[in-house]
């Protein structure tokens, strides 16, 4: 069992590297970081431009800048920006933004998810079920860049109908975060993280309910439930106890691909209100044409896909019996 | 067994008039339709009938485990108390503590992330909340799981199911079952999904359950073998309704409804001495949407009149005592063909006449194989040679980076041959590489050990395009009829496919395909049909006629009949022996019957663990079998006849097969074997450590055993 | 031998008394009883009719810019009202539609067809092409097509629309494939597969003949899916500017000219934003319904006769 968590480790270490390196390579091949240099009005002067060349390693073949960019991320340096900022300064802060955005998103999407799940497959084939399903349906097929602005347009009225401007939704926290004391800064985050939570949870509560109601009624109809009945468990009894333990199985193995989804729709949502997250800088970097910058971005994006997947591995390790050996 | 319900008795459950229904896409399908039983104290009630019979709808509408939208009425009296029409709680309180139920599958029967211990312990816990503690209950679960003869017991209860193989999970069901003393234990085909020795050793368990608890048992079975030693009284059912009820022996010495004459006669007998006439009945099921009026039988009876047709008959008695009825108007010509009937010759059965009343009401015959002249055995040239086979496969473990932790001695040392015009019939329980063995053949790639010779031809030296040509000689029939004919070709396309393979001109095949299907007994005009419109036996015989399509020599049978009902099972049967006699085929014939095997081969090998452990020709085999497994696996087949079946001596094995994986040293069988337990300790040290060769007893026997003595089973 | 002659009655007897309704016909006598599957199929229907057809409807060109008459609110003439310069909206959204449409349903249909032989060969021959396939499939749970996409967008900045239909293809076959990987393993098994292999039928004639036809099903369903998702995808990159590149326009790009303006001039976000949800929702109902017509047997369908056939087994 644990070997195979071990296993299971390298095997993502070992995607977690391709993954970056075809990122790098992709962005050197795609960008041309010089371009912009050269229109700026008036344009500078070659040497200038070479400079810069020969500062971005743009001299030296791909793989070559690979590795040297890789040894830096290993000593903790992951390069400058083309525009010579120190990217592991901002990418602390941008990390940070982004995971207080998707974890708490995914993990009451998760949690909702699961239990709207159950709620309709209990309740299979009436109002419950329906609406359920109702508003999976419609939340999966708005895509985020059109779910954000309107979970902000239903903010704006709720701040309307209030009187107030309780609810935020530009940016990550107020400009002058730095100078509130702790419980007070506590506060104003939460206060501008609610708006885009929301919108990340919908998708993830749409997703998660689909899967687990399906999981459920796939239970539902197992022998062993039959079992449990005959045994004298009522079927309710016999459906929490029997049937939601082992449906919850299927879903450890669905967290790793649901993260993948939070982590594309986290670059629409942190641009569509504005959070300096690590999509937006995603973003940015493509804008700029900076290698680094996208490199950087995918090597994280991996690492989080890692250790959810590698996390949802655990948790069907502890689920299910059957793979305990 | 405790003996049968004075009248006084209150019957432990009484059924009446239950019908129940599904919705369904075509219609209402009535799956019981006005049933009535009733089952006494300590009594053992058979119910049999063939799928879709309505036999398992009816237990499960006692159990109110019916899904929601099945529609039940009638009256369902348990110990005098009206069960229809109680609400999901109040069932919950009599489920499992004063009625107990026993499923099918085993191996999907329990929850998969509790171990069994907790699942047994749960069944007291639920009924004897504040009364039972856990760690009571808990021990109690592993007394049940000892008594029910799972050895280890209090280790074992840690186990989760998946670490049980589906014996001991059946096992585990019935400890569960009877862990609240319950009053009735309903068995629904209990051991339908074991191989044949754990299957005895299963209905021995629900033996002691029974003395253990005095409950009542329904047992449901489409095995008359099954019921005949085990239950009082028998019900058959066909087509959701009772058609005969009656004590065990009368049912069988005397049925007075053709259907269960026709199923009797249909089965091949194990305790035959002679080829015996194989009932096939006509047709198939009736639909339970809209059953015509009239006797559901009747489109298949050989007796029917036009008052078959007018209204369905109602059970009525047939005897003076009153306790045996059957559902038919022509119960007392049914007697008199009986009457008049001698006694079958061939078997020594306590039911012989009532099979010799089959064979003459079906009309059916011996296919006899000198039909066709065949020189003597050893003259006739080799179609299949298969020497010291060998087949290992890796055994691996992990999901990501596979590593192999052992090997997994599938097939180790098979010999065989088969002659021109021969049938072998290869047996043995799931796991003992008979179908390895077939792949192998079927394969034409060079073994791993060993060889293999078709038609003279080593395969290990085929090209390709030498390899094209051995397979047609050589075609196949699955087991499967369902899954053997892609689903989304017509037939006439399923038969021309081989014909296209091997290159033959569009103009043959045209003209091959009416043949092909006139041969296997269906009509030129159902070639543009697809599978789905065939029922079961109908495709088997489409998948004999596509193996039959290049004119092979040599037949290879995967189980060709074990997923068909009994009454159809004779007609395909019939069909193969035909076949064999009038396009002189030989058949590789795999199974784990071995009734049908005694029915239809020539010879027959038994493996165990990858090897043979014992063949020769069928009366040899079956009538003098030496090997102690070969006696053990004989022993264990149920007769379907009463009275032989009571006063049978049944060996049950102890334990499971061990995994191919590790196969016990020396002889394979010796952990499982009686025979070796009453050895002296220097004739055990042999089995131990030297692996028996086979060795000849007489004229075309060999046996694997160092000491092989004769026992008389069947 | 007087058997044969019985042998062909009684099988006679077996034959089916009536002829049930051929498979097509019972697959959409299921699916038109489906409602909300028909509606979706003709909402869509109607949608692709009416993106091409508009001029017919408008007397607006593309090319039309009302300079007086910048950010109209829907009216009478201008039916989803006018953008910054004056263009009409429904003129503007149903030329995004057009684009979005026609490349949701080329990438969908050929994205499905090629997982589908590539699925079936992994699965059909196992070994590398297998592994390399698999390994894939978790690549690109680490590293998203959108990524990929967006990353070498730069690259494509002004090129055809047609590139960006070939890379979409390209990252978004992989997951139907790793199904169809799964099906064929099933289906390898099944004995008609053996049967005809025993016969001596080559591997790739098995896959085409046998294989692939028996999951049509699934690849039709999965097909409908994947146009709902390249849909979604194509108008996610072009809303940031990766995907459709002016002076084509998409309903990805007309929404992120919308969104900067939803709390003032709404019609310019909702106009484009309703037709992307209704297309997609109506891709997905329809591909749930079509499952449930083709495959009785897996979804809720599926429960219902497998709970009565367990039943009355």
């Amino acid at each position: 069992m644990l070997g195979f968590l071990i296993r299971r480790l390298l095997n993502y270490l070992v995607l977690c590297v391709v993954a970056t390196f075809l990122s790098f390579t992709l962005s050197s091949i795609a960008f041309d970081p010089l371009s912009l240099l050269r229109q700026h009005n008036p344009p500078p002067p070659a040497a200038t431009i070479e400079a810069k060349r020969v500062q971005l390693h743009l001299d030296q073949p791909i793989p070559q800048r690979f590795l040297t960019w890789g040894e830096g991320v290993l000593r903790g340096d992951f390069g400058q920006t083309t525009t010579d900022h120190a990217i592991t300064e901002e990418l602390g802060r941008r990390a940070g933004v982004s995971l207080r955005l998707f974890l708490l998103g995914v993990t009451v999407g998760i949690l909702l998810g699961v239990l709207v799940g159950v709620a309709s497959a209990v309740r299979q084939y009436k109002f419950t079920d329906y609406a359920a399903t109702f508003f999976s349906y419609v939340v999966l097929a708005t895509p985020v860049f059109v779910l954000g602005p309107l979970v902000k347009q239903v903010a704006q009225s709720i701040n309307t109908a209030t009187g107030s401007e309780w609810l935020q939704f530009t940016g990550e926290g107020p400009n002058d975060l730095s100078q509130l004391g702790w419980l007070e800064g506590f506060g104003e985050r939460l206060r501008y993280l609610i708006v885009p939570t929301v919108t990340i949870a919908l998708i993830q509560i749409a997703y998660y309910s689909r899967y687990q109601r399906s999981a459920m009624l796939d239970v539902l109809g197992s022998d062993f439930l039959r079992t449990a009945q005959a045994k004298g468990l009522t079927r309710r009894r016999a459906f929490f106890k029997h049937g939601l333990r082992t449906a919850l199985i299927p879903m450890a193995t669905l967290f790793a691909f649901g993260f993948g989804l939070v982590i594309v729709g986290g670059v629409f949502t942190e641009s569509i209100f504005n959070w300096q997250g690590m999509g937006q800088w995603l973003i940015q970097g493509i804008n700029d044409q900076d290698t680094n910058i996208t490199a950087t971005v995918t090597l994280f994006v991996a690492v989080c896909v890692l250790v959810s997947g590698w996390l949802s591995d655990v948790l069907y390790a502890l689920l299910d019996p059957r793979i305990r050996v | 067994m405790s003996g049968p319900v004075t009248e006084n008795d209150t019957p432990v459950l009484e059924v009446t008039d239950l019908a129940v229904s599904f919705p369904s896409e075509a219609g209402t399908v009535q799956a019981v339709r006005g049933l009535s039983y009733r089952v006494g104290r300590g009594e053992v009630l058979g119910i049999a009938g063939e799928s879709g019979s309505g036999k398992s709808v009816s237990s499960l509408a006692v159990m109110g485990l019916l899904p929601p939208q099945a529609r039940i009425t009638g009256s369902i009296r348990f110990q005098g108390q009206q069960l229809l029409g109680l609400s999901d709680v109040q069932l919950a309180k009599i489920r499992g503590r004063r009625v107990a139920m026993v499923f099918q599958d085993p191996l999907s029967a329990l929850t998969p992330v509790y171990t069994v211990g907790d699942q047994i312990a749960e069944a007291l816990l639920v009924h004897g909340k504040g009364r039972i503690s856990r760690q009571a209950a808990a021990n109690r679960a592993v007394e049940l799981l000892d008594l029910v003869g799972i050895p280890h017991a209090a280790q074992r209860a840690k186990a989760f199911p998946h670490e049980f193989s589906g014996g001991m999970r059946q096992r585990a069901v019935i400890a569960m079952a009877i862990a609240n003393d319950p009053d009735l234990i309903i068995a629904d085909e209990p051991t339908t999904a074991l191989d044949v020795t754990v299957q005895a050793q299963v209905l021995e368990v629900l033996k002691t359950a029974q003395e253990v608890t005095g409950a009542g048992i329904v047992i449901i079975t489409h095995d008359l073998g099954v019921v005949a030693g085990f239950a009082d009284r028998l019900m058959v059912m066909y087509a959701g309704r009772a058609v005969e009820t009656g004590q065990v022996a009368e049912v069988y010495q005397q049925p007075r409804m053709p259907y269960t004459l026709g199923l009797l006669g249909s089965l091949p007998r194990l305790d035959a001495t002679e080829k015996l006439p194989l009932v096939p009945i006509n047709g198939q099921p009736p639909s339970l949407v809209d059953l015509p009026e009239g006797c559901p039988f009747a489109p298949r009876c050989p007796m029917a009149v036009d008052a078959c047709l007018e209204a369905e008959p109602e059970l009525s008695a047939v005897d003076s005592a009153g306790e045996h009825h059957a559902a038919c108007v022509r119960t007392a010509e049914l007697a008199a063909t009986e009457a008049a009937a001698e006694e079958i010759e061939g078997v020594d059965a306590s039911n012989a006449a009532a099979i010799e009343a089959a064979v003459e009401v079906f009309g059916a015959e011996v296919v006899q194989a000198q039909a066709r002249d065949l020189a003597p055995r050893e003259q006739r040239p080799t179609v299949l040679r298969v020497d010291e086979l060998v087949k290992h496969y890796p055994l691996n473990k992990g999901t990501v980076f596979k590593r192999r932790v052992g090997t997994v001695h599938a097939v180790d040392g098979v010999s065989f041959e088969i002659r021109e015009g021969e049938t072998l019939g290869l047996v043995g329980e799931s796991g003992c590489g008979k179908t390895t063995t077939l792949m192998e053949v079927l394969g034409l790639t060079p073994p791993s050990g060993g060889a293999i010779e078709v038609l003279g031809r080593d395969v290990s030296t085929l090209d390709k395009k030498a390899r094209r040509a051995v397979r047609r000689d050589m075609q196949v029939v699955f087991q499967d009829p369902m899954a053997s004919l892609d689903p989304r070709m017509p037939i006439g396309d399923v038969l021309a496919e081989p014909m296209q393979v091997h290159g033959l001109d569009a103009e043959h095949i045209r003209k091959r395909i009416p043949q092909l299907l006139d041969l296997v007994g269906l009509r030129a005009e159902h070639a543009d049909r697809y599978p789905a419109e065939f029922s079961g036996g109908q495709r088997q015989r489409i998948g004999i006629a596509r193996a039959l399509a290049l004119e092979p020599k040599l037949l290879v049978l995967d189980e060709p009949v074990s997923a068909l009902d009994v009454s159809i099972q004779a007609g395909v049967i019939n069909l193969l022996d035909q076949l064999k006699v009038e396009l002189g085929l030989s058949y590789l014939f795999v199974a784990h019957d071995l009734s049908v095997v005694r029915h239809i081969a020539d010879r027959v090998a038994v493996m165990y663990l990858g090897r043979i452990v014992e063949i020769g020709t069928v009366d040899t085999v079956f009538g003098n079998p030496l090997h102690p497994y070969t006696q053990a696996l004989l022993s264990a087949i149920p007769l379907p006849d009463p009275v032989k079946e009571r006063q049978r001596e049944r060996i049950i094995l102890s334990g499971d097969l061990p995994s191919p994986a590790d196969p016990p040293s020396g002889c394979r069988f010796r952990t499982r074997c009686f025979l070796h337990t009453t050895l002296p300790e220097s004739d055990r040290a042999r089995c131990v450590g030297e692996q028996p060769e086979r060795v000849g007893h007489g004229q075309d026997h060999e046996v694997a055993c160092h000491f092989a003595r004769s026992k008389q089973v069947v | 031998m007087t058997v044969l002659d019985n042998k062909a009655d009684q099988a006679v007897a077996e034959a089916p008394a009536r002829r049930p309704v051929k498979r097509s016909r019972l697959t959409l006598r299921r699916f038109l009883r489906n409602r909300w599957s028909v509606a979706g199929l003709a909402v869509l229907v109607l949608l692709y009719v009416l993106a091409f057809s508009y001029p017919l409807f408008s007397p607006f060109s593309y090319e039309f810019h009302d300079t007086n008459l910048t950010y109209d609110p829907p009216t009478v003439t201008h039916w989803f009202g006018t953008d910054n310069i004056g263009t009409d909206m429904f003129v503007a959204t149903m030329r995004g539609m057009q684009k979005s449409l026609t490349i949701g349903l080329l990438v969908g249909v050929i994205s499905t067809l090629l997982s589908a032989v590539v699925g079936a060969a992994a699965g059909f021959f196992g070994g590398f092409t297998d592994r390399a396939l698999m390994w894939l499939v978790d690549l690109l749970l680490v590293l998203p097509s959108f990524l990929i996409i967006s990353i070498s967008s730069p690259l494509f900045k002004g090129a055809s629309w047609l590139i960006f239909v070939v890379l979409l293809v390209l990252f978004q076959w992989m997951i139907t494939a790793r199904i169809v990987r799964g099906m064929t393993l099933t289906l390898k098994t099944r004995e008609y597969v053996s049967a005809a292999r025993f016969m001596g039928q080559s591997s790739w004639r098995i896959i085409f003949k046998h294989i692939l036809p028996n999951m049509a099903s699934l690849l039709i369903v999965d097909a409908t899916i994947n146009v709902g998702s390249a849909v979604l995808q194509e108008t996610g990159l072009s809303y940031f500017g990766f995907g459709v590149q002016p002076p084509d326009i998409s309903l990805g790009t007309l929404i992120q000219t919308g969104s900067n303006s939803v709390l003032t001039f709404p019609w310019l976000f909702y106009a484009p934003a309703i037709m992307l949800i209704l297309i997609s929702l109506s891709v997905a109902v329809v591909g749930d319904g079509l499952r449930d017509a083709l495959d009785p047997s897996s979804t809720k369908a599926r429960r219902r006769v497998k709970r009565k056939k367990e039943a009355a087994a």
